[in-house]
């Protein structure tokens, strides 16, 4: 990575937040319409004390949702990819779930689940399960016919073809669709638990804004928002370097420019 | 004698094209045959047929030896190589699919890709190579498994003429050395004189055998051959056979 591709977006950033601090001061804006940068770090020290719980709650739903979207997502992708026949059975059924409004579906879900925490990772689950699956399931199919056939030739079996062909083939659009599962496994964390909207000491970083919502404790709304998207960039940041990682020494997307 | 064959092989593809049309041919043991003809004469389905990789919609494939079925060597069009793995571990790949263990596999790998003169380019990925050597490669991995049968499928097409010319020299070469059956399908006229013993011409649509050139030149062939006048008489002489074809 080049100093630059670094370097550009801080400086940025130092700018946007020296801009907003300045405005604030300069029009007096009260904090409970809107809180300078300095405050909301301030607060972000005085209250951590209450945020961490919430942000280590967020953190293990979001993570838990997404390696069970991983690994169901993965799993039913190889299964689809084996039979023709379970595919065109079960694939109607994963895009339903994958276009109905994860908030329409969120309040049945917490009465059955009977459990704020386990209805949370069902939420984010079915939010972040969809992308692995058809991206899995479309590199699973984006195998060179030509290999397939040598592999037919020199008397490869199913099982063979999946270990030494598919699954390699299939691995870059897997990395491509847990990139944008790992942000999508956080929203459905978040957006689930504005719609439980449960209290007490196991709520995440939603309650958290909600709360100081009720409470017009605008700094720590702010101050919850910062974690949720720190976050976010880490989850990225962490799974695009993984990708990095598998995918360096021979696809194109993960090429430096030379050669 | 006779390595394997075609009787009155038909076949139609589920579209309704017809691809192959009532073909006989005859690959005797250890020659070098080219198949020759335009795009569209179903010169590549021909050679599908022979690796069983589809089946005659009419006809039979006949081996005079059914183990050499299962010893075959396939060359693509594309050097069609694993980006993920490895030059050895691409060219393992037969043995592997076969069983046979790491260390083995490696040594013959190792062994097959200095056959090809790539001696130090084991641990190379494909990516950094060129074309010509990616194409060794697919070479070393069709002859890793040292097979009666090696059918290759316009393989140096894509490569450009000075390339192309030392493959052919070092093809040449190797098929002495293995006493290894060659099927070189091709639409050059050039290509085909200068490596084979003998040369089936093809028509398009359907896809027929239209006239056969056996070409009586003495082995080994090298850079003197090409430019020789022989050479441009035979070359003369398959591209009329291949006018005839096209006309017909």
């Amino acid at each position: 990575m080049t100093d630059a591709k670094v370097i550009a977006p801080i400086v940025l950033g130092v700018l946007m937040l020296a801009l907003w601090e300045g405005v604030v001061r300069a029009a007096a804006i009260p904090s409970y319409i809107l809180p300078g940068p300095i405050l909301v770090a301030k607060t972000l020290v005085a209250d951590w004390g209450t945020l961490e719980p919430s942000l280590l709650v967020t953190v293990r739903i979001t993570l838990e949702a997404l390696a069970a979207a991983v690994v169901i997502g993965g799993l039913l992708a190889i299964l689809f990819s084996l039979s023709r026949w379970v595919e065109q059975s079960l694939f109607p059924y994963a895009i339903i779930l994958q276009v109905t409004p994860i908030v329409a579906i969120a309040p049945l879900i917490i009465v059955w689940a009977n459990n704020v925490e386990l209805s949370l990772l069902i939420c984010a689950w079915l939010v972040a399960f969809f992308p692995i699956l058809s991206n899995t399931i479309l590199g699973l199919r984006s195998v060179d016919p030509n290999l397939l056939d040598l592999f037919h030739l020199y008397g490869a079996g199913r099982w063979r073809t999946l270990v030494d062909l598919r699954l390699p083939a299939a691995l870059p659009y897997f990395l491509g669709g847990l990139r944008i599962s790992g942000g999508l496994a956080l929203i459905g964390a978040v957006v689930a638990e504005f719609v439980a909207g449960t209290g007490g000491n196991a709520s995440g970083l939603a309650w958290r804004i909600l709360e100081s919502g009720y409470q017009l404790k605008i700094p720590r709304m702010f101050a919850a928002l910062v974690l949720i998207s720190a976050i976010g960039i880490v989850i990225y940041l962490v799974l695009s370097w993984l990708s990095h990682l598998l995918l360096r020494r021979w696809h194109e997307s993960a090429l430096d420019g030379e050669n | 004698m006779r390595l394997v064959g075609v009787r009155g092989v038909s076949k139609v593809f589920a579209n309704g094209v017809e691809a192959l049309a009532d073909v006989s041919l005859d690959v005797r043991v250890g020659e070098f045959v080219s198949v020759l003809g335009p795009s569209g004469c179903g010169k590549s389905t021909l050679l599908r047929l022979l690796a069983g990789l589809t089946e005659p919609t009419a006809g039979t494939v006949e081996w005079s030896d059914e183990t050499g079925k299962a010893d075959l060597g396939f060359v693509f069009q594309e050097p069609t190589l694993m980006p993920w793995a490895t030059a050895i571990a691409n060219v393992a790949l037969p043995l592997k699919l076969r069983g046979m263990a790491k260390s083995e596999r490696e040594a013959r790998a190792a062994e097959a890709l200095g056959d090809v003169g790539l001696k130090g380019f084991e641990r190379v990925w494909p990516r950094e190579l060129s074309g010509g050597m990616k194409m060794r490669v697919s070479l070393a991995r069709a002859l890793v498994i040292q097979p009666k049968l090696l059918l290759m499928d316009e393989p140096f097409a894509a490569l450009d003429e000075i390339t192309r010319h030392r493959l052919n020299d070092d093809l040449l070469e190797l098929w002495q050395q293995s006493g290894v059956t060659v099927v070189f399908v091709t639409h050059s006229v050039f290509e085909s004189v200068f490596l084979s013993q003998r040369i089936v011409v093809m028509a398009a649509r359907p896809g027929r055998v239209s006239a056969e050139l056996a070409v009586t030149e003495p082995y080994p062939r090298s850079q003197g051959f090409r430019t020789s006048a022989e050479y441009a008489a035979w070359c003369r002489q398959a591209s009329s056979r291949l006018g005839e074809a096209m006309a017909a």
